[in-house]
């Protein structure tokens, strides 16, 4: 990539899906203009590059826009190819991508969205489905260090980004404890690994502000 | 690939997604063997072993190996048989991410909302639930329009990705049409999704996997009829 690039990230400092993006880019050293965007008070670039999610991440890159976390970070894993994020292997592949959508769809829904608007008694049963769903996570993490082995890699950034430094922060926030200590060991290595990782400390959310972020995020969605 | 592959499709023969398995599959001249589902009585055991989070069709197993969710599928048919027969997914990595954001469109926004709109019975859930699905089906004429660019697919002169993840709901739309005279798609409203609607079922590696409408129907009418029956009883 020789020519001039120009790439622009559209994000919000509290949303796991825009945090991975930047971890991507750091990851690829790829040179970046962030712009903040507020929750609730979108700006006309974003609603003119995302008319119909009105969200982020949005990716711009040399005039032209990409959307959706999952596909922006297979867009910058093809376009820049050092470093790469996605394993060779189709077969691994499959795999990743079934697991970073289980993360973002399952694991959040269960536990998150419905968290949020269930009453503390629903709550434990949620905990319950979520630490289920996250045993499966476990059962990759054995024998290495990362998801993408011996770095950082896809299914890292996206489970990273939502769960340990979101969906953690919102538990806390709400008094539960989902991720006990003894049940998920090698969950609890990996989150120590993670934040050994240069490209991924930069990217965490500072964490009280972030308590603070996602207690709003509940009150939102129980007003919804 | 020079040794034996072993290839074996889950799935059920009216199921919208298996049938983009099925349609991949055909794309490469992949033989497989076809293990249909029955979904309303036990789940067989491969399926559990083999979908243990989901418990859902389609799944394909590739020598023994897993895989699950349709669209990861289609990718990883489209990866693994890359040297034979056309590739499913475009070679520019914008055209890419064209691609697989209007499958998520479809996939998470536009179908959901279709079946939530059918299956609710609150009238007023309904209106609100079918604006959505006419707002979306517009949206994605203008997707097609800007993406095919006068081809008569979105992947271009074949059927590609989008092709399939859209056009696999083709079949359940058109089944709806007849059971219910719902039409969905609109010549007036979405000209040039219709003409590639019609291109679509009549595409030759479609045809030879795509379930028949009438038997879709029919399907449809008796679900429809056994959820009748049940909820007067309770």
């Amino acid at each position: 990539m020789a020519e001039k690039e120009e790439v622009k990230l559209l994000g919000i400092w509290a949303s796991p899906f825009s945090r991975r993006i930047e971890m991507a880019l750091k990851l690829k050293g790829i040179p970046y203009d962030y712009v903040e965007e507020s929750l609730e008070n979108k700006s006309p670039l974003l609603l003119a590059l995302n008319p119909i999610h009105k969200k982020v991440p949005v990716l711009v890159h040399n005039g032209k826009p990409i959307l959706e976390s999952h596909v922006v970070l297979e867009y910058i894993d093809e376009t820049w190819k050092h470093n790469p994020i996605l394993p060779q292997d189709p077969f691994d592949r499959s795999k990743i991508r079934f697991f970073a959508k289980l993360v973002d769809e399952q694991i959040m829904n269960v536990g998150f969205t419905s968290m949020a608007k269930a009453e503390q008694k629903e709550r434990e049963v949620l905990a319950e489905q979520t630490r289920e769903l996250i045993s499966y996570l476990e059962k990759e993490l054995v024998g290495k260090d990362f998801f993408g082995g011996k770095s950082v890699g896809f299914l890292d950034l996206v489970a990273g980004s939502m769960i340990p430094f979101c969906m953690e922060r919102g538990w806390e926030g709400m008094g539960l404890e989902v991720i006990k200590d003894d049940k998920f060991p090698e969950y609890k290595r990996w989150v120590k690994n993670l934040e050994k990782v240069e490209i991924v400390k930069d990217c965490i959310p500072p964490r009280e502000k972030h308590i603070e972020h996602m207690n709003y995020m509940v009150k939102r969605i129980r007003s919804s | 690939m020079g040794e034996s592959e072993e290839v074996k499709l889950l799935g059920t023969w009216y199921s919208p997604v298996v049938l983009r398995a099925k349609i991949a599959l055909r794309l490469k001249s992949i033989d497989y063997v076809y293990v249909e589902e029955d979904l309303f009585s036990s789940k067989s055991e491969l399926l559990l072993k083999s979908n243990p989070i989901y418990k859902k069709v389609p799944v394909l197993i590739h020598n023994n190996k897993p895989v699950s969710e349709s669209l990861n599928i289609v990718e990883y048919i489209d990866e693994t048989w890359n040297s034979s027969g056309p590739s499913i997914l475009p070679s520019h990595p914008y055209d890419r991410a064209l691609a697989r954001f209007w499958s998520a469109f479809v996939d998470y926004k536009w179908f959901p909302a279709f079946r939530a709109a059918v299956i609710t019975k609150s009238e007023d859930a309904k209106e609100k639930g079918m604006k959505e699905v006419e707002e979306g089906i517009l949206q994605l004429e203008e997707a097609f329009v800007a993406i095919s660019k006068g081809k008569p697919f979105f992947r271009g002169e074949a059927i590609g990705f989008m092709d399939i993840c859209l056009g696999s709901f083709l079949v359940l739309l058109k089944a709806r049409e007849k059971l219910k005279g719902e039409k969905l798609l609109d010549e007036l409203k979405t000209p040039s999704l219709c003409k590639w609607a019609d291109k679509f079922l009549s595409d030759e590696t479609v045809r030879n996997v795509a379930p028949e409408i009438d038997k879709v129907a029919e399907f449809l009418g008796e679900l429809e009829a056994k959820a009748h029956s049940a909820a007067s009883k309770s």
